[in-house]
């Protein structure tokens, strides 16, 4: 058993009176890919944005519980929210490329983090693109607009934007359900080869995706998490007869 | 023909005949003070001041018109947006999470947009009463200014509202402070809406009466310090087209042309400009 990343103890949230997410407790492994799957509406988005306090963003939203990473509980901590956030990179849905050019898009992490030699800048966004395989597509055009690429190259660019702040964990939401089945694919090799120094937590309602690159999964139904454990152990041997019917595609 | 086609053709109509109408109104006006405007438009007019016997049809022109409303519209447009800009940008960043405040900010700042200028006039002359302030370029400014801030506000604010919230949520996964994602982010993504609300609101204050009325006073000169009054456009034609000489009433329609040639120079530049900045905008 590998070492764990970042480990969810009881956590409750709830949007005025209706309960969300009901007493989590999930390990995520460390270096590995943690699958979160279940039917839409039963709260994976909502424990992701809890990894990174998006849900801070929520008046309304009530959280309880710990989330501890790196022997920090992150929900109660005075520390910088912007360090717990820079420790982790998101993909979201579809890609949102900040409004300046491709370059600058890698860089702008690394500028507000203070690096800005321009030397040091390039060498970075180069090491980064080619990462996430975009160099040799974008390298004769890093000023153009980032809006000008397509959908599957601006999800890659938000990769390496990601990766640019140098974060430990990558949290992506359902990251390939905007791309075409090559992006997807793309985004899926990139995963299982940064999983070898990230740790990554990605949300997919695609079974065929989960199979094909989990190594840990979380299956969530009604805001409960109702199975978890290794891919192997969960696709081969689930142990709930809810998982069993939601393997065999009885429900979505 | 079917509900449907009959419903779509009657839209259709309905639609051309309104813009059609729009347009012909518009092109009227235009038409009309450029006929009655433009056969008086000379050199004289933009070169010069008033000289002795101006305002019974002797040489001269309005230059301290043209130059006093520059610098109302000019200055009340630059401070209007340097207190606009901040306040739209942290109501749709810092405030993000009090909605209720700010559809409250929002609501009143519709209903300053919708108070007559006459009304920011009068309640600039009652301050300077109070400071024991004269007339002057200083006053008209600050009053212009406290008339288009709403506008200038609002404007901004509807351009940010179209920023996707995903954006926003991306660029603090970064590790971005607000303040990092206002100026960083959401000025850059607004730009061309930011551009266009200096416009308007530049529109509003250069072409403005009311609210210069009682606030700016009026002179033959070009104010050469804040605290001088200064003569403004929307008066210099609202004094000549009062008079009852003929030559001074066809001067008010050439004082006309020449603000709408303003208005029109400045839309232009700032479609120029809107074009070049687009070009980093994400269309989501
Ligand atoms: N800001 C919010 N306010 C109120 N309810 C919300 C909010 N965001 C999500 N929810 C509710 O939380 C539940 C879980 O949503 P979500 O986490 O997006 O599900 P999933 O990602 O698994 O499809 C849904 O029932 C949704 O309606
Ligand atoms: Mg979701």
């Amino acid at each position: 058993m590998s070492q764990t990343e970042i480990s969810i103890k009881n956590l409750n949230l709830s949007f005025e009176k209706q309960q969300i997410l009901k007493n989590i407790n999930v390990d995520i492994p460390r270096h590995k890919i943690t699958v979160i799957m279940g039917p839409s509406g039963c709260g994976k988005t909502t424990l992701m944005r809890c990894m990174n306090r998006l849900t801070d963003l929520n008046t309304q939203a009530k959280v309880t519980g710990n989330i501890v990473i790196g022997g920090r509980d992150i929900l109660h901590t005075n520390d910088d929210i912007t360090e717990i956030r820079k420790m982790m990179g998101l993909l979201a849905q579809r890609p949102y490329p900040l409004p300046m050019n491709i370059f600058n898009n890698v860089a702008y992490g690394l500028r507000i983090s203070g690096r800005k030699k321009k030397r040091f800048l390039e060498k970075r966004v180069e090491h980064y693109l080619r990462q996430v395989n975009l160099w040799e597509e974008v390298k004769d055009r890093l000023k153009d607009p980032a809006a000008a690429l397509s959908i599957g190259q601006q999800q890659r660019l938000c990769l390496a934007r990601g990766l640019a702040v140098d974060p430990r964990i990558i949290l992506a939401d359902e990251p390939t359900s905007a791309l075409d089945p090559i992006s997807s694919q793309l985004i899926e090799e990139k995963f299982a080869e940064l999983k070898s120094s990230y740790t990554i937590v990605m949300v997919t309602h695609i079974l065929r995706q989960a199979r094909r690159i989990a190594d840990h999964v979380v299956f969530m139904y009604m805001g409960e998490v109702i199975e978890q454990g290794p891919a192997e152990e969960f696709f081969e041997n689930p142990k709930m007869e809810m998982t069993k019917s939601y393997l065999k595609g009885m429900f979505y | 023909m079917n509900r449907r086609k009959a419903e779509e053709y009657f839209f259709r109509v309905l639609m051309f005949i309104s813009s059609t109408i729009i347009i012909m109104v518009l092109l009227h006006i235009i038409y009309s003070i450029l006929k009655a405007g433009l056969p008086h438009l000379n050199w004289d007019m933009i070169s010069k001041v008033p000289e002795g016997g101006y305002y019974f049809g002797k040489g001269g022109g309005i230059l301290n018109a043209i130059v006093g409303s520059l610098y109302v519209a000019i200055g009340a447009t630059s401070l209007a947006f340097a207190i606009g800009l901040p306040v739209a940008l942290f109501m749709n960043i810092h405030l993000t999470k009090w909605k209720k405040v700010v559809n409250g900010i929002r609501f009143l700042m519709d209903l300053l947009c919708g108070i007559p200028s006459i009304v920011y006039g009068a309640f600039g002359f009652t301050l300077m009463i109070f400071f024991g302030l004269r007339t002057s370029l200083l006053a008209g400014i600050i009053t212009v200014t406290v008339f288009i801030v709403p506008i200038m506000i609002r404007a901004i604010d509807e351009v940010l509202m179209t920023i996707p919230r995903g954006l926003f949520e991306s660029a603090l996964s970064l590790g971005s402070t607000k303040s990092e994602i206002s100026y960083r982010v959401f000025f850059k993504q607004s730009i061309a809406g930011i551009i266009t609300a200096l416009l308007l609101s530049f529109g509003r204050a250069i072409g403005d009466a009311a609210s210069v009325l009682l606030t700016t006073g009026y002179t033959d000169y070009i104010p050469t310090s804040l605290s001088q009054p200064t003569a403004t456009l929307p008066l210099a034609i609202f004094f000549q087209l009062s008079s009852p000489i003929l030559e001074v009433r066809q001067r008010a329609y050439a004082s006309a042309v020449i603000l709408i040639a303003i208005i029109l120079f400045i839309s232009l530049l700032a479609r120029i400009l809107t074009y070049s900045y687009k070009k980093n905008k994400i269309n989501y």
